[in-house]
C-alpha cells in the first residue's frame, strides 16, 4: 500500500509545482491547494497505512493490538486539512480583490508594490 | 473515579498525576491571555472607542506576564507544562527555555509599543478592519511558537501568525496592499507547506513530534535515518520564512505596502520567528547536521547581509530601503547559525532580540518623520531636522544602531559574531559582517543626510504645516529607543541571558529534563 500512495504523493507534488510555475495566480492558487492535499497524503502515508484494527483498547486487555491502525496522523492531518482549507478560502478572496482591485491576474503585470520605472535615489547631496 | 478505572492499570503510568505547580501556570497563560483579548477584542469591534482601551491595558499586561515568565526561567531554568494530562510525548508540551522567555519578553514588548503607536497611525476604518484583534492574535501565534515545545504544535501556531498577518497587511485594501499582500501570502504558504512536507517526513522517522524527545532519538536514528534530507528542507522551509537569500524576495515586495505600524510589528517579529525555528530545530535538535550544512549556511548568510544591504542603497523610497534592511539583519543572524559555537550562537540571539527593537523603532521614527510633513521618498524628502531637531537626532541614534556602532545595542552581537567567526578561521565571514556594517552605514547615512539634514524641497515646505507629534507615538518610539541604548551601555544582563540561552540550545540535557524528568538524556 505504501509504495502506491509515495507515487500518489510524487504526481501530486509533480503536479502543484507545474502550477507554481504559471504566471496566473488561480494557476498558482490551485497549486496550492493540490500541494496541501499532497502533505495531508504524505503524513497519512508516514504514519502507516493499514486497515487492520482500529485502535481501541478492548473491554479484557490493557494494550492495544500489535496491528491496530495509527490514529495521531489522522489527528494531525484534520489539523492540517482545516489550516489549508482557510487558507485556500482566504486566498481566494485575496486574489479575486486584487483581480479586481488591479485588474489583471498576471504576477507579471501586478508590478503596484514594485514599481517598474521607480526613480533612483538621488545620488548627489 | 476509582469506580470508573476499575479493570485499567494504574492511571499514573499515562498521566501527569501531581497538580501544576502555581508558577508554572504562567507558561500558558501568554498565549491563552492573547486568545482571550483577542476574541475579545474581536466581539467589540464595533465599538472602535473600545478598542485601543481595552488593548493597550491588554498588551501591558501581556508584558508584565512574558517578563515574570522570563524572570521565573532565569530563576528555576527550563519549565514545561503539558497539556490534557497525557504524559509527553503523548501530550503537547509548551517547553519554555531562557530562548524562549527572552524572544517572548522582547516580542510582547515590541507589541506593546506597536499597540501605542497604532492609536495614532491607525485611523477609525483601520480599527473597524480589526487592527487590535489582529495584534493580539499574532502575539498569540508569536508567543506560541516561541514556547511550544512539540514540532506539529510549532506548525499550527506558525499558521495562526501567518493567518493574522495577512489580515493586518490588507488592512484597508489598497491597491499596493493587494499587490504585496498577494506575493507575501503565497509565498508564504508554500514555506509553510514545506514546514509540513519536513513534519511528515520526521514524523514518519521518528514517530514522535515532541522537541525533548527528537533531541534523544536523534543520535541514535543517525546511522540509519537520511537525515540530511530532512534537516535540509526545514533548512529551506526556515530560511524562506526568515527572508533569507535567496528565498527573501517575497519580504521587499510586501513590507512597505501596510500601515506603517503593521510594517513596523513585521520587521519586528515576523522573520525572528523564523530564526527561532531555525535556531531550535537545527542549532539543537540536530547539530550534527547543522555543521555538515554550515557552508551552505554561511554562504547564504553573507549573500543575504551584503545584497540585502545593496538592495537598501538602491531604493528611492525609504520603507523600501528598510525592507531590505531587515532582510540584511538576517543574514548576520544566519552567520551565528552557520558558526554554531557558543559565541556565535549568543550572537545570533542578542542580534535578533536586537532587531525586533529596533526595526520597529526605525519604522516608527520615519513614520513620524513622515507625519511632520517629509515624504518616503528620497528625492523629495528634506527638512526634517528644522523642524524637530530632536525627532532627527533618535532618529540617528538608531540608525547607528541598525548598522551596529557602538553606544547602540547593535554593536555587541556584531563584535561577538566577528570574534566567533574569525575564532573558527571564517575571515570571509567576519569580512561579509564588517562590510554589511559599512555599507548599512552608508545607506541610512544617505537617508539621514537627505531626508532630514537638507533643507526642504519648495514643494515640501508649502504643505508643511506645523503638526504636534501624537503623544502615544512619541511615546512607544521613546520606549524602544530607551531599550537599544539600555542594552548598547549596559549589555551584561543581556549578555549573560544570552549565553545561557546559547547553552541551552547546544546542550538540551536541561530541556529535555525538564520534559522527561528522571530520564538521563545522553
Amino acid at each position: 500500500m505504501e509504495p502506491l500512495f509515495a507515487l500518489l504523493v510524487g504526481a501530486l507534488f509533480t503536479v502543484s509545482i507545474y502550477l507554481f510555475m504559471s504566471k496566473h495566480i488561480i494557476r498558482v492558487l490551485m497549486g496550492a491547494a493540490i500541494l496541501s492535499n499532497a502533505v495531508n497524503l504524505l503524513i497519512f502515508t508516514a504514519g502507516r497505512v493499514t486497515r487492520e484494527v482500529p485502535p481501541i483498547i478492548g473491554a479484557n486487555s490493557d494494550v492495544l493490538p500489535a496491528a491496530a491502525a495509527n490514529p495521531l496522523p489522522q489527528a494531525l492531518v484534520l489539523t492540517a486539512i482545516v489550516i489549508a482549507f482557510s487558507f485556500f478560502a482566504f486566498l481566494l478572496v485575496l486574489g479575486y480583490r486584487a483581480f479586481q482591485k488591479l485588474g489583471t491576474d498576471d504576477s507579471d503585470e501586478m508590478r503596484v508594490a514594485e514599481p517598474v520605472n521607480e526613480p533612483a535615489p538621488p545620488l548627489g547631496y | 473515579m476509582a469506580g470508573k478505572t476499575a479493570g485499567l492499570e494504574d492511571l499514573s503510568v499515562a498521566f501527569v498525576m501531581e497538580p501544576v505547580a502555581a508558577a508554572d501556570w504562567l507558561i500558558p497563560a501568554p498565549v491563552v491571555f492573547c486568545l482571550l483579548a483577542g476574541s475579545v477584542l474581536l466581539m467589540l469591534r464595533k465599538r472602535t472607542d473600545l478598542q485601543p482601551l481595552i488593548a493597550i491595558p491588554a498588551l501591558v499586561i501581556l508584558s508584565a506576564l512574558t517578563l515574570g515568565l522570563l524572570a521565573h526561567v532565569v530563576i528555576n531554568g527550563t519549565a514545561t507544562m503539558t497539556m490534557g494530562r497525557w504524559l509527553p510525548p503523548f501530550g503537547i508540551s509548551f517547553t519554555v527555555d531562557a530562548l524562549g522567555a527572552f524572544f517572548a519578553a522582547t516580542s510582547s514588548l515590541v507589541a506593546l509599543a506597536a499597540g501605542i503607536y497604532g492609536r495614532s497611525d491607525v485611523d477609525h476604518s483601520g480599527q473597524r478592519y480589526g487592527f487590535y484583534p489582529f495584534l493580539l492574535l499574532i502575539m498569540a501565534g508569536v508567543l506560541g511558537a516561541f514556547m511550544t515545545g512539540d514540532i506539529f504544535n510549532l506548525y499550527v501556531w506558525f499558521e495562526v501568525l501567518l493567518i493574522s498577518s495577512f489580515g493586518l497587511l490588507v488592512l484597508g485594501s489598497e491597491r499596493s496592499q493587494l499587490d504585496g499582500g498577494v506575493k507575501y501570502a503565497f509565498l508564504n504558504l508554500i514555506a509553510t507547506t514545506l514546514f509540513l512536507v519536513a513534519t511528515g517526513y520526521l514524523y514518519g522517522l521518528f514517530g514522535t513530534l515532541n522537541m525533548a524527545d527528537i533531541a534523544v532519538k536523534a543520535s541514535e536514528l543517525r546511522a540509519a535515518a537520511p537525515l540530511m534530507t530532512l534537516v535540509t528542507l526545514f533548512l529551506l522551509a526556515f530560511a524562506m520564512k526568515a527572508a533569507a537569500f535567496p528565498v527573501n524576495f517575497w519580504l521587499p515586495a510586501s513590507y512597505h505596502t501596510p500601515k506603517l505600524v503593521v510594517s513596523a510589528l513585521f520587521a519586528g517579529l515576523l522573520t525572528k520567528v523564523g530564526i527561532y525555528a531555525l535556531l531550535r530545530i537545527l542549532g539543537m535538535l540536530f547539530p550534527v547536521e547543522r555543521l555538515e550544512l554550515s557552508y551552505i549556511i554561511a554562504i547564504a548568510a553573507a549573500l543575504t547581509m551584503v545584497l540585502g544591504v545593496l538592495g537598501a542603497l538602491a531604493q528611492n523610497d525609504i520603507r523600501r530601503s528598510m525592507g531590505f534592511l531587515v532582510v540584511s539583519g538576517i543574514g548576520v543572524m544566519m552567520a551565528g547559525l552557520a558558526i554554531g559555537s557558543p559565541a556565535g550562537l549568543s550572537g545570533t540571539i542578542f542580534y535578533a532580540a536586537h532587531s525586533m527593537v529596533v526595526m520597529t523603532a526605525l519604522y516608527f521614527a520615519i513614520g513620524i518623520g513622515a507625519q511632520l510633513g517629509g515624504s518616503f521618498m528620497l528625492t523629495s524628502a528634506g527638512g526634517l531636522y528644522a523642524r524637530n531637531a530632536t525627532l532627527a537626532f533618535v532618529t540617528l541614534m538608531l540608525f547607528l544602531s541598525v548598522s551596529g556602532l557602538p553606544p547602540f545595542s547593535g554593536f555587541w552581537p556584531k563584535v561577538m559574531l566577528v570574534k566567533a567567526s574569525l575564532d573558527i578561521g571564517a575571515w570571509w565571514l567576519a569580512g561579509a559582517i564588517l562590510v554589511t556594517g559599512l555599507l548599512t552605514t552608508i545607506t541610512v547615512g544617505r537617508i539621514w543626510a537627505l531626508a532630514y539634514w537638507r533643507p526642504a524641497q519648495a514643494e515640501a515646505a508649502e504643505q508643511a504645516a506645523a503638526q504636534t507629534l501624537p503623544a502615544g507615538a512619541v511615546a512607544a518610539l521613546a520606549g524602544l529607543v530607551i531599550l537599544t541604548i539600555g542594552a548598547g551601555i549596559w549589555p551584561e544582563p543581556v549578555m549573560v541571558l544570552v549565553q545561557d540561552a546559547a547553552r541551552g540550545l547546544i546542550d538540551p540535557s536541561a530541556y529535555v529534563l525538564s520534559v522527561f524528568p528522571g530520564e538521563v538524556p545522553q
